[in-house]
């Protein structure tokens, strides 16, 4: 239900075929469920990508906490 | 059967029956690979000179499948886990002996193929292979081939390391990163369908325990993490002393490519097969001296210091994270699983 | 790894958790639900738990797809999988999972039993064509997640006309589960919020959670797996909490949008029909909660090929997996818990799951010795 694993396509193979890469290990997975272009991240399950990565979002929500960490003096420790 | 063995050919039952087949199979095919004075005699029982010192003794049995992996084979994975296992006894490994259990059908070439690597990692680890037996048995009865390997070594007098050796305040050191050999086996597992360039990190570590030990510091215990890896190693170890161990999470080297394969799977690699690491426990004191050593050898040169021996002997091995989080690690139980969840 | 490791860094996760300590400050304190056993183990591996204020409680949800499987099909399966010529195919962490008596897929395996291990259901249909006098049954197990890759390999088992490709299927709806446990009363266990499952999320999109808001009138926040993406959930919710604001909301938009995968909603709709009624440990019978192969794919139907039939099957009498599943009774608090029953020999589902909250308690701890339930 929920191990799926954000990996970059650098293959396709037909249609519904791909080649995904994670840190230098490569599997096939479908991309039957997704429009996805070699380059992009996917999230796949079970050998299923099931859901494209929306970049802008993830550097949005990453941004976010940047900023929270900026906000955050050094000095706050985090309470017993 | 005197002719010679046919190259092309398979083992078949009439090798398993004891005798001049069988004695044939460690002759034509084992025996050249492992040459060595002692083994050529061919005798019923190898004859040894008594070394000065304590005999040290470990056995081991190897069923890996597939046999053959990236970075090794059963056979040289063999002869680096029992010469490691009397390294990690702070001893110096001399002679083996191997018993095969061979499936019926298997090649000639294949049993070649694991004969030369064998030879090849005896010599490199410096041991002679002195006793050599054979046994086929029906299809079925045995996945291909089976090793048994025993490595004796003789520990000089004033050596002392043992399990139950380390103390609160010890250091933890770890001469390498974990789990190539659980990932790589795993990867080129067929039914998972990866594609990575991991290879297994089997190696012997005679040499470098040698370095170690006459480097001054006291290195009380040492393990080499195999099956259940790093965690399973330091609860041992943690349980023998009587003592606790807590490790940094951000410490611990893991090459990209094992994490990788962790994640996809939903597996941990502190419980991945390392064939060719070590953990040491040392005072405190001596903790620079022993890791600086370890740098310089080849095998140790990714060495870190990974954690710490605390009196809290209650729980064996704890895992802190880089957030201030800690987590339990026990001992692995059955085989991970990939899962889904 | 990129688009993981960012959302692990150690300065995010301490800002995020000064941040809930100062605004969690209710005095009758927050009951969280994380629904997802994934979020469980997650929550767990990473020591997340008693770095949480004291306020915060974590309640753990039956989101494990494998704890919630009543013996009976458990058994089913077993028996499918001892059946002459069957190759049977199961997810890891269904193997070790017992049944009545204790038997698991593992142990049948033992017993002679052609029991594999796969990875994804589109590798079992290689391993039917590969078999061609063999008959290949997936157990397919899963929420919605789970469900679309079962789906794809049905669909192409029919386009490739493979006949020897069976499915006994298992897949389990999250909707009802939430409902069941939200209205369970006294049966079940009082929450303040719920973190939603991320990956069934990325699959249903979020509509299906809107009861929670409107019947329940509690906040739900869709959340990702990683530290970060949850803790940023457990602050939303406090603060929704505090606000008095019952919404449905998305912090995993990177992965999760508003209507899901539709190509993914679609095959399922091909491909499955809903069961009237089925069977969970925890629930009972709930209604309208589980899958099952459409009319026109009954030839791949494994219970229908097999004949399967279910037995009166009970959980072993010292288990309370189903008082854990609807939250009533936390891991640690179970009475054979580490005694009777640990990963090595488990007296039910929730022990040997990877996703069971009791093996996550089991194997992670709390090390400082707070128990999850703090």
């Amino acid at each position: 239900m929920c191990l799926a694993i954000p990996a970059r396509v650098i293959a396709l193979h037909g249609e519904e075929m791909g080649t995904v890469d994670l840190g230098g290990v490569e599997r096939k997975v479908s991309l039957a469920l997704v429009d996805a272009e070699v380059g992009d991240y996917v999230i796949v399950h079970v050998g299923v990508a099931i859901s494209c990565l929306d970049e802008e979002e993830a550097k949005r929500t990453l941004a976010m906490f940047y900023e929270l960490n900026d906000q955050l003096s050094e000095s706050d420790e985090i309470p017993k | 059967m005197s002719r010679k063995l046919d190259e092309n050919g398979f083992v078949d039952l009439s090798f398993g029956a004891g005798g001049k087949a069988s004695a044939q199979l460690t002759r034509e095919i084992f025996a050249p690979e492992f040459s060595n004075p002692i083994l050529n005699r061919m005798e019923d029982g190898a004859v040894i000179d008594m070394p000065n010192g304590r005999l040290v003794v470990s056995t081991d049995s190897h069923v890996i499948s597939p046999i053959f992996f990236p970075g090794g084979d059963i056979g040289s994975l063999a002869i680096h886990g029992s010469v490691n296992d009397v390294a990690m006894m702070g001893a110096k490994p001399l002679h083996m002996s191997v018993g095969f259990i061979i499936e019926e059908g298997v090649p000639f070439s294949t049993l070649k193929r694991v004969a030369v690597s064998m030879g090849a990692a005896a010599r490199e680890a410096g041991v002679m292979i002195v006793a050599a037996d054979t046994k086929v048995v029906k299809k079925g009865e045995a996945d291909q081939l089976y090793i048994t390997s025993t490595c004796f070594g003789v520990l000089p007098d004033g050596v002392n390391v043992g399990a139950d050796r380390a103390r609160p305040g010890d250091m933890v050191i770890l001469s390498g990163p974990i789990g190539d050999h659980g990932a790589a086996v795993l990867a080129s597992r067929e039914e998972l369908s990866l594609t990575t360039d991991l290879k297994s990190d089997s190696q012997p570590l005679n040499d470098l325990v040698a370095e170690m030990l006459k480097s001054g510091a006291d290195v009380r215990a040492m393990r080499d993490p195999t099956r259940g890896g790093l965690a399973t190693a330091l609860n041992e170890l943690a349980m023998a002393s009587g003592v606790g161990i807590e490790i940094d999470e951000v410490d611990v080297p893991v090459k990209e490519g094992v994490r990788s394969v962790s994640e996809l799977l939903g597996l941990d690699p502190i419980y991945f097969a390392c064939e060719g690491r070590l953990v040491a426990i040392c005072p405190a004191k001596s903790a620079e001296i022993l890791l600086a050593v370890m740098h310089k050898h080849p095998k140790g040169k990714d060495s870190a210091m990974i954690g710490e021996v605390t009196g809290k002997g209650d729980i064996p091995l704890i895992l802190r994270s880089a957030f201030g989080g800690s987590r339990i690690v026990s001992v692995l139980t059955g085989e991970q699983m990939p899962r889904i969840c | 790894m990129k688009f993981i490791d960012e959302y692990r860094d150690s300065q995010v996760i301490k800002s995020l958790l000064v941040l809930i300590a100062r605004e969690a400050t209710r005095p009758e304190g927050y009951r969280l639900m994380e629904f997802c056993g994934g979020h469980t183990h997650a929550l767990y591996r990473y020591g997340l738990l008693p770095l949480l204020p004291e306020r915060v409680t974590m309640v753990h949800g039956p989101g494990c797809p494998v704890c919630v499987l009543p013996i009976s099909r458990i058994d089913a399966a077993v028996e499918l999988a001892a059946r002459d010529n069957v190759i049977f195919c199961s997810y890891g962490d269904m193997l070790r999972v017992p049944g009545s008596g204790g038997r698991s897929l593992l142990k049948a395996k033992a017993e002679g039993a052609d029991v594999r291990m796969v990875y994804s259901p589109l590798d079992t249909l290689k391993l039917a064509v590969r078999n061609p006098e063999r008959q290949i049954i997936f157990f397919a197990v899963g929420f919605e997640t789970t469900a679309p890759a079962t789906a794809l390999a049905l669909k192409q088992a029919a386009e490739q006309g493979i006949t020897n490709f069976f499915v006994f299927c298992n897949h389990v709806l999250t909707p009802p589960a939430m409902r069941a446990i939200l209205n369970a009363g006294s049966e079940g266990s009082h929450v303040d919020g719920i973190i939603g499952p991320g990956h069934v999320s990325a699959i249903i999109g979020s509509s299906g959670y809107r009861f929670v808001a409107e019947e329940n009138h509690i906040p739900l926040v869709i959340s990702g797996f990683e530290p970060a993406d949850l803790l940023e959930s457990i602050l939303m919710l406090v603060r929704r909490i505090k606000e008095g604001h019952a919404v449905i909301e998305n912090q995993y938009t990177r992965a999760v949008k508003d209507e899901g995968n539709l190509q993914a909603q679609s095959l399922m709709q091909e491909m499955f029909e809903l069961r009237g009624s089925f069977e969970w440990r925890g629930f009972g019978i709930l209604p309208d909660s589980a899958q099952k192969l459409a009319a026109e794919y009954a030839a791949f139907d494994a219970e229908r090929k097999f004949q399967v039939e279910y037995g009166e099957a009970h959980d072993h009498k010292a288990c309370r997996c189903a008082e854990v599943l609807r939250g009533q009774l936390q891991p640690e608090e179970c009475p054979v818990f580490a005694g009777a029953c640990t990963p090595e020999s488990p007296l039910g589902a929730c022990m040997v799951s990877s996703e069971g909250a009791c093996a996550a308690a089991y194997s992670y701890g709390a090390a400082s010795g707070a128990g999850a339930g703090q």
